[in-house]
């Protein structure tokens, strides 16, 4: 295994950053399948599963690789379901309870369009298995943000009722954007040595993207230098919000409840 | 309910892959010609069976009427000159 | 599936002795009976019933499956039950569909069973109480879904036939998942074949349920069959629901909770069969009109979301018909066609 060859810090800042991506995938993917038999339209009961199943396809990707990187003998399932809470490092805005369908679309679309441009440049990383994972993820991003982008087009320029809604679930989502583009001694690591972007790197693109839907849907997101230096941090640090305490409770239900069995 | 709240419905063909037909594989409600699109692809290639979706709204499909089927199909049935089989040709000419 | 375009002086064709014999005749030659095809109003009305009820069966049986997918103990498993619950939905969507040719709306049939108006199968009255209940559901249920859906593949009426073949081939997974389930708690700790015992126990007799009352009790079979809507009772096919079980409980060693149960070997016309108990036919009845144990709660979580989903799907329509009085746009019309 490539692992063994890296220095430490390298390997260490490697399995790190696998496992923040892992989780955000991981928690998001979770939120997303509580929709599952409770959607607005049969559409979207098949809709937002599917998009549910690649986070979780990509989030089994990231843990299996970061086990392996990590070479303690953790699978995927140890690493998604055998932490504590500290230990897990999604980022806050996946953990959120869903809210209203405005609020699930619209952080999945804010979710959606930054890992679409971190995966085409993680196409490029010089570890071969997350370029493969990156440019599959890819074209699953590219997929979402088509589907998320369609629907906050069509709240913010619909009804009275779903702009309000909109506006509020923007309101509520601002102050967890900063964190998909802080950057620490590990991103800048790998950021370093080419093995995964800087996210903060993806900050212009993600914008004008974002600006671009926003237009269409008729909504306004606040400067860019207020995304930066404001808002809400600590995911990255395993320190969450109260809900999350509660998911882990149902996800790590039968793990915690029959330890060490085959399922 | 109003009738104003009903979504319409299309009817959505599937190219399995190209060099192939759109065939019509079911149908499905949403309120315009983008979300009838994206709709298809989450409902009817879950499973990879398309390269490539049309959507039609339902209503601007055009069926012949059942009750004129003898009239529009019977006559053709007996026009057994347009089929090959219908004319002799000796088995020493070959394959034509 | 054309419903808008169906002619409406079809819809009411005067049903002469000749018409009706002339309609059995087409279904006795095993031809296929399609939307816009004049028909009795009866096997109009039995297929938007049946049609409905399989829709809504499926609907509402997300909804015991979807209570566990945030609580799957592992990855492989999560995805596998999403994909799983995710497919019900799809099935009730091309059944709808398939209903919506005969001239109801979907809005409609929902509305119907919101109200209380519309049954759906009574299974899904039952609660999940463990994760092996996924196993025994996918194993039992869907195994007496497939038993029942098979047949309806060659059902007379063409969109619910060709909507049964797609249904068909896509839970082909479903029953092998629940059973694998099932496989790796029997392989396990004693807690974990417990679990799966006590699912087996909760499971079997609603099971059998699911084929419905008894011949001798049932009032639409005769209609159905004659139709060709149904191609076998519902006695006929738990009985091979039962022939097929029994082998596939011995495998995993579990014992189906029926002390009648045994074999004979004059059943079946001599190929040999499994005897077994009674069913609890007033559990059934109970259940059927709605004093199950989560009658209450499926229809209010369906309500539920038809009711907080209202407003998305006015959202769309509103911006559908923005856009409609606005297109101008000539790279719209591009788009359509490629």
């Amino acid at each position: 295994m490539q692992s063994a060859a890296l220095p430490t810090a390298e390997s260490d800042a490697r399995f790190i950053q696998l496992v923040r991506l892992a989780d955000d995938h991981l928690i998001l993917g979770h939120r997303l399948s509580e929709w599952c038999g409770h959607a607005p339209m049969l559409e979207e009961d098949l809709a937002m599963p599917n998009i549910a199943l690649d986070l979780l396809g990509q989030a089994r990707a990231l843990y299996s690789h970061a086990g392996i990187i990590e070479n303690k003998d953790r699978d995927e399932d140890a690493l998604a379901y055998r932490r504590l809470e500290r230990e897990y490092t999604n980022l806050l805005m996946c953990e959120r309870p869903n809210g209203d369908f405005a609020h699930t679309m619209l952080r999945q679309l804010f979710f959606s369009v930054f890992m679409k441009h971190y995966w085409l440049s993680g196409e490029s990383s010089s570890d071969p298995v997350v370029a493969a994972l990156a440019s599959k993820a890819q074209k699953e991003s590219d997929y979402h943000v088509r589907h998320c982008a369609q629907w906050v087009i069509r709240l913010g320029d619909g009804t009275d009722e779903s702009a309000a809604r909109l506006a509020k679930a923007l309101q509520a989502l601002t102050p967890y954007l900063h964190e998909l583009f802080e950057s620490d001694s590990v991103t800048q690591t790998n950021g370093d040595v080419g093995f995964l972007p800087e996210p903060s790197t993806m900050q212009t693109r993600w914008r004008a993207d974002i600006d671009t839907i926003f237009d269409l849907a008729k909504l306004c997101l606040p400067s860019v230098e207020n995304l930066l230096t404001q808002g809400k941090s600590g995911g990255r640090q395993g320190l969450h919000s109260e809900s999350m305490g509660f998911l882990l409770a149902e996800l790590q239900f039968l793990q915690r409840t029959y330890p060490n069995m085959q399922w | 309910m109003s009738t104003s709240s009903v979504t319409p419905l299309w009817e959505v063909f599937i190219r399995p892959r190209n060099g192939l037909a759109h065939r019509h594989c079911g149908s499905l409600h949403a309120a315009d010609a983008q979300m009838a699109l994206q709709a298809a692809r989450d409902v009817y290639t879950r499973r990879g069976e398309g390269q490539s979706i049309w959507v039609v709204p339902s209503s601007n499909i055009v069926a012949s009427d059942p009750s004129a089927s003898a009239a529009f199909f019977d006559p053709a049935d007996d026009k057994i000159y347009r089929h090959p089989t219908f004319y002799d040709i000796p088995d020493d000419v070959g394959h034509m | 599936m054309y419903s808008q375009g169906l002619n409406e002086s079809n819809l009411a064709s005067a049903e002469t002795p000749e018409f009706l014999a002339e309609f059995q005749a087409r279904i006795d030659a095993d031809e296929k009976i399609e939307p816009n095809d004049p028909m009795p109003q009866a096997y109009r009305q039995t297929l938007i019933r049946q049609i409905g009820q399989h829709a809504h069966s499926e609907i509402v049986g997300m909804l015991p499956e979807a209570n566990w997918l945030t609580r799957a103990p592992t990855l492989r498993r999560k995805t596998a039950l999403l994909a799983k619950v995710q497919d019900e939905g799809g099935h009730g969507l091309y059944l709808y569909s398939a209903a919506e040719t005969l001239g109801i709306s979907r809005e409609q049939m929902t509305e119907e069973l919101l109200a209380g108006k519309a049954k759906y199968s009574s299974i899904f009255n039952y609660p999940t109480l463990s994760w092996a209940d996924m196993g025994a559901i996918g194993w039992l249920v869907d195994g007496a879904a497939i038993m029942n859906q098979v047949p309806l593949c060659r059902c007379s009426y063409g969109p619910y036939a060709r909507a049964m073949v797609r249904i068909c081939k896509e839970e082909s997974f479903h029953q092998r998942q629940g059973y694998e389930l099932m496989i790796s708690l029997c392989n396990g700790t004693t807690a974990q074949k417990d679990m799966a015992q006590d699912s087996l126990n909760r499971w079997w007799w609603p099971s059998l349920m699911m084929f419905g009352p008894s011949d001798s009790d049932s009032l639409h079979s005769d209609q159905s069959r004659l139709w060709k809507i149904k191609r076998f009772t519902n006695d006929e096919l738990r009985q091979k629901f039962v022939d097929a079980t029994v082998k596939q409980a011995q495998h995993l060693g579990l014992e189906i909770p029926d002390p009648q149960l045994a074999w004979n070997e004059n059943k079946n016309d001599g190929a040999g069969g499994y005897d077994f108990g009674e069913i609890d036919w007033d559990e059934f009845w109970r259940v059927v009109k709605g004093h199950g144990p989560l009658n209450r709660e499926r229809i209010a979580a369906r309500t539920k979301a038809w009711e907080e989903g209202a407003w998305v799907r006015e959202a769309a329509l509103a911006y559908a018909e923005k856009q409609k009085s606005a297109n101008t746009d000539p790279n719209n019309l591009a788009q359509k066609v490629s």
